[in-house]
């Protein structure tokens, strides 16, 4: 059946899915539904204690069994160990059949890749995969689907019972005995635990694990004792020298420093940038580079940002340190810097939910004046592709994309005309991940294009349009 | 054009390609390794070999490392690596074997 980016998706899948085609952004607007709950054990008893000694004991405890489904949140990046444990504990077991729930999955998680050759998994949800687990999902070994939603659309779909958690891994920086969770203090800070949080109010069982276990409470939670059954303390549930591996470096490639620029030229002569504006950057180089030179311009200029959402950076940090944004909402630290601003009161580390979710009473991004994102393909009906490589490998993951851009006044998506040889700007996107409709402004090395929708809304002065 | 000594030319840059040739076995040799070989595999084949013919290179041990650079790209490195292998660095035929 053809859906409103005119892509024809097959009618095996809809069957399978028991999902419509894509009708548009705002089709599913006022839509009214009742909240799936979790399956719910009561903990009265006050000699019990929540600690179990090993992952072994928490699967059995939890009731593993073939065809279940486990979740994991990714705010540990490249530096997670808590997937690789958990499957490779339940491939052990010779449990099948397994769906992972997770917000996203990395190359820290190729171990996994003969899980999904033996049947131990079988089915993937997630945000995004690269490496080998983006390689062998494209070679057609996972048996059965690969279902890759935006972070809002995770929260949905887990809120929504599209999605049933039988059992929520959730890596605790530190923890109490009883699973008050919080993302800071430990050996393995990862800052926020957002992501995480959908799956500890929807989750039947919810296990914490963490390598540093406090005194209780370890308060204020981020995650709260109520929401959890277990505690398994590890030797390591991270590598504190990957978590803040995600984002890029600020870049020197003089392309795109020269596309931020062209960026950033077009917000301030936008008519959104006003003191209070809102603004969340991916995390490409060229998007931080954009923070970069837009914190320059917000000085001469002497506009204040009311506030900052993310995917945190170090720029986006330094505006909260130079006092030039109210407040920051946190959803996940891309570096170190980001995780030591947690600390700050400004800084407000809010919950997936929260940030995107459109099947809640709405989200932080329809609050959004600026969203700056990075595409692998954007094509001339404004479609973006962010997950399949040209090549038609999985190898991406596409964050909070298409919930920003769709919630954003203002959604500019910075790419160069030329990837290598790889056209960025192309006819028709190898996959759309975010519709045309969503998208106002697509910035290039070469100029700037403004969506045919929205050019009588925009002004743009000394640009190439 | 008989290649005498190894020569590279290129760098590893994105949109650039690093190419070596080697005195070869009777024949032309060549190892390719792309970012981009699924899509333009075939297509950077054919501008190595018609490089090669134009500058009547028949045996030769050639190696391109790509990073997504264009034919033009390509085309030059491979005469850069090819005419550092001979040693001449002036008098190049412009217009003629190099085009």
């Amino acid at each position: 059946m053809i859906n409103a980016v005119g892509r024809d998706i097959p009618e095996e899948i809809l069957e399978l899915t028991g999902k419509e085609v894509f009708h548009g952004n705002h089709y599913y607007d006022g839509y009214e539904y009742r909240k799936h709950g979790p399956m719910t054990r009561c903990v009265i008893n006050s000699n019990g204690s929540k600690l179990v000694d090993s992952i072994h004991d928490v699967l059995v405890k939890c009731g593993i069994k073939d065809g279940m489904t486990v979740s994991f949140h990714h705010h540990f990046r490249e530096g997670d160990y808590i997937v690789n444990m958990v499957m490779e504990e339940i491939h052990k077991m010779g449990i099948k059949d397994i769906t992972i729930c997770a917000s996203s999955l990395g190359k820290a998680h190729d171990p996994i890749v003969p899980y999904i050759e033996d049947g131990t998994i079988t089915n993937i949800q997630s945000s995004g995969v690269r490496g080998k687990i983006g390689e062998a999902i494209s070679n057609g070994k996972l048996k059965g689907l690969a279902i890759m939603r935006s972070h809002g659309g995770r929260v949905r779909s887990i809120v929504t019972g599209e999605t049933q958690i039988d059992i929520a891994f959730i890596g605790a920086p530190t923890c109490d005995d009883y699973g008050n969770c919080r993302g800071i203090g430990g050996k393995s800070n990862c800052g926020a635990l957002s992501y995480a949080m959908a799956d500890a109010l929807h989750a039947d069982k919810v296990v914490a694990i963490t390598d540093c276990l406090v005194p209780f409470p370890n308060f204020p939670a981020h995650i709260s004792m109520t929401r959890v059954d277990y505690v398994v303390e590890v030797d390591a549930i991270g590598d504190p020298a990957k978590i803040a591996t995600g984002a890029a470096k600020p870049t020197t490639d003089q392309r795109k420093l020269m596309m931020a620029d062209y960026c950033t030229q077009f917000v301030v002569n936008s008519p959104y940038f006003k003191n209070g504006f809102s603004y969340q950057t991916g995390v490409g180089g060229a998007s931080i580079a954009s923070t970069i030179s837009l914190a320059k311009e917000m000085k001469k200029r002497n506009v204040r940002m009311r506030f900052g959402v993310g995917g945190l950076t170090k720029p986006m940090c330094d505006l909260l340190i130079n006092d030039q944004v109210d407040c920051l909402l946190d959803t996940q630290d891309f570096d170190l810097d980001a995780v030591e601003s947690v600390k700050d009161l400004r800084h407000f580390r809010i919950s997936a939910g929260q940030y995107a979710d459109p099947f809640n009473k709405g989200a932080v991004v329809n609050k959004l004046d600026f969203v700056i994102l990075a595409a692998l393909e954007v094509d001339v009906n404004f479609n973006c592709n962010v997950v399949v490589g040209s090549d038609g490998m999985i190898t991406g993951a596409q964050g909070g994309h298409p919930d920003t851009a769709a919630g954003a006044k203002c959604a500019i998506v910075i790419a160069p005309l030329l990837q290598g040889r790889i056209p960025a700007i192309c006819t028709e996107v190898t996959t759309v991940t975010t519709p045309g409709e969503s998208v106002d402004v697509v910035i290039t090395d070469y100029g700037i294009a403004i969506n045919p929708r929205r050019q009588t809304n925009c002004k743009e002065d000394n640009l190439s349009v | 054009m008989e290649i005498k000594k190894p020569a590279m030319a290129g760098t590893l840059e994105s949109s650039d390609c690093q190419v070596t040739v080697e005195a070869g076995e009777g024949k032309i040799d060549l190892e390719l390794n792309s970012a981009v070989i699924n899509q333009f595999g075939n297509q950077i084949r054919k501008v190595t070999f018609e490089t090669l013919e134009r500058l009547g290179v028949k045996d030769v041990k050639i190696t391109i490392v790509d990073k997504g650079a264009l034919d033009c790209t390509i085309k030059a490195r491979i005469e850069g690596a090819v005419y550092r292998s001979l040693e001449q660095i002036e008098h190049l035929p412009w217009g003629g074997a190099i085009r």
